[in-house]
């Protein structure tokens, strides 16, 4: 399996304060790594630096080929980014994914309508082409979003805390949909949510100044198959809790 | 017959100068109301006037020196709000009041009397020269042509700029060659309706056209419509009135937002109603 991206030695800062520090690590291409750690920890700075928006302090990232001349890397940013009250419709939106093919567009091509309506229908959200964000619930808001992110048909999908906005009616539905992607797409995906993300993701990275990388080897078929469910809670050794009892 | 003649005249230019004056304002007025951007536009706004100022004093075209000044200072403000080394509103203040401060003092210090001051500042059809209408035509052709070919990329990069720094290394230059543009069609407007009232032209429109639409696209258009209607009319009602031009303008502009906001309020009554009727009402 093919490497789509590798970090070698990589430090970040903000100003003095270093934020990721010595990062060795790849993404290859049918990855689902489930990025986790802190508040600050540098979960989201990590994501940044793949897309280019912060340089690396020391060390470098090299991608592979096949990422840079593909349709590069989708990504569903936290949702505060955009302005929801601007004046956009969900059409709008999800075609601004296509930019990551066309850098500059000026008009919706009919391939482009096309596709548009065939992401919007995939998602649920048939019927809403026109309607302005402000009228959409956190939960749609949070598929126009990822249907942004994945209409360029990326190589690499990148979800920053996707578990924020997610309804709990459609939280099966979106990692389902999630896992239909990665058959296409690598993904890493970044919460603070671990119970969220575990039954879903292949592998872990555990982010906290440095990187830490969990294969899915560590997680046995067997200890999953011997819960015969879902696990919800992943950790290391060590960890100070309590459990309480189930009530009766 | 010269009054007729006369009359004629001040028509056709009392229209293009609106036709010309909507489609600017509509362009630039949906980008400026979307953005957020109304106070840094009010900030280039009256910097510009430092610009009248000097203009005046050296003698040279004051539209000249207040479009160098307003454009200066729109990209100022844009770079300082990026580099984030002040705060951004505070930049904004500053600079408004140091143009205004510029403006007054070079325009005392100018010897003789300056009769087309109050022009500037509350506008005037009277002062608008032909040259004025024709720099406002060929700004419309340059907005309209802009705005059309890079419809989509302006449209994203206002709407979700760190998205699209993440595909696009163009983000910046898109943001300063659109602010500069905007710079440019405000002070080619001052000439129309004045420093003090020239940004109600630019925020009135989007606003009614707000009401009934979310969508872009015909933001502009209805913007562009909804301009021209006001001002017209306020050409017009202050010609035979006898008012200020400017002010005569951002009364109509107001009356028809409250207008159709009003129209539009009632129709949702009335339709409410409707939908209510035919339900049993369960709380």
């Amino acid at each position: 399996m093919a490497n789509l991206l590798e970090m070698h030695s990589l430090s970040v800062s903000y100003d003095a304060n270093v934020v990721l520090q010595d990062i060795n690590f790849s993404v290859s291409e049918s990855d689902f790594i489930g990025v986790i750690g802190p508040n600050g920890g540098g979960k989201t700075t990590l994501l940044k630096v793949i897309l280019g928006l912060i340089k690396p302090l020391k060390g470098r990232i090299v991608f592979n080929s096949k990422l840079i001349n593909s349709n590069s890397i989708g990504y569903l940013p936290q949702i505060s980014t955009g302005d929801v009250n601007y004046p956009v419709t969900v059409s709008d939106v999800i075609l601004s994914g296509m930019m990551i093919r066309k850098k500059i567009i000026s008009r919706m091509s009919s391939a482009d309508k096309k596709r548009t309506k065939e992401v919007i229908d995939n998602l649920g959200l048939s019927g809403m082409e026109r309607t302005s964000l402000n009228e959409l619930s956190g939960g749609q808001l949070q598929r126009v979003f990822l249907g942004r992110a994945v209409i360029g048909d990326p190589k690499l999908l990148l979800l920053d805390e996707p578990g924020n906005f997610v309804d709990s009616t459609f939280e099966n539905d979106f990692y389902e949909k999630l896992r239909d992607l990665n058959k296409r797409m690598a993904i890493l995906m970044v919460s603070h949510d671990i119970g969220m993300i575990s039954s879903h993701v292949k592998s872990y990275a555990c982010v906290n100044g440095e990187l830490h990388y969990h294969p899915s080897s560590e997680i046995t078929n067997d200890q999953l198959l011997a819960y015969g469910c879902p696990i919800q809670l992943i950790t290391h050794g060590e960890v100070p809790h309590t459990v309480l009892k189930i009530h009766n | 017959m010269e009054g007729s003649i006369f009359q004629y005249e001040f028509v056709i230019k009392s229209l293009l100068g609106a036709l010309f004056a909507s489609i600017t304002a509509g362009l630039a007025g949906t980008y400026i109301v979307s953005r957020r951007m109304v106070f840094l536009s009010g900030g280039i706004t009256h910097a510009s006037f430092g610009g009248i100022g000097i203009g005046y004093f050296a003698g040279i075209n004051p539209v000249i020196g207040a479009a160098v000044f307003s454009i200066l200072s729109a990209l100022g403000i844009e770079y300082l709000s990026v580099s984030h080394k002040i705060r951004e509103d505070s930049a904004i203040g500053i600079l408004w009041a140091f143009g205004m401060a510029i403006g007054i003092i070079f325009i005392y210090l100018t010897p003789g009397y300056t009769p087309n001051l109050m022009s500037y500042l509350f506008g005037s059809i009277l002062t608008v020269t032909n040259a004025d209408i024709i720099a406002l035509g060929i700004m419309s052709l340059i907005l309209v042509f802009y705005f059309t070919v890079f419809y989509r990329t302006i449209l994203y990069i206002s709407f979700d700029e760190s998205f699209a720094r993440t595909y696009s290394s163009y983000v910046d230059i898109f943001k300063y060659v659109t602010t500069s543009l905007i710079a440019l069609t405000i002070v080619l407007n001052i000439r129309m309706a004045g420093v003090v009232l020239v940004l109600s032209l630019f925020t009135i429109p989007p606003n009614i056209a707000m009401i009934f639409t979310k969508v872009y696209s015909r933001i502009i258009i209805w913007s562009i419509l909804a301009g021209f209607i006001g001002t017209a009319a306020g050409y017009i009602i202050s010609y035979f009135a006898g008012i200020p031009v400017g002010a005569t303008i951002i009364f109509t502009l107001v009356v028809i937002w409250v207008i159709v906001k009003g129209i539009c309020q009632v129709m949702k009554i009335v339709k409410d109603r409707k939908q209510g009727s035919g339900t049993t009402n369960l709380i």
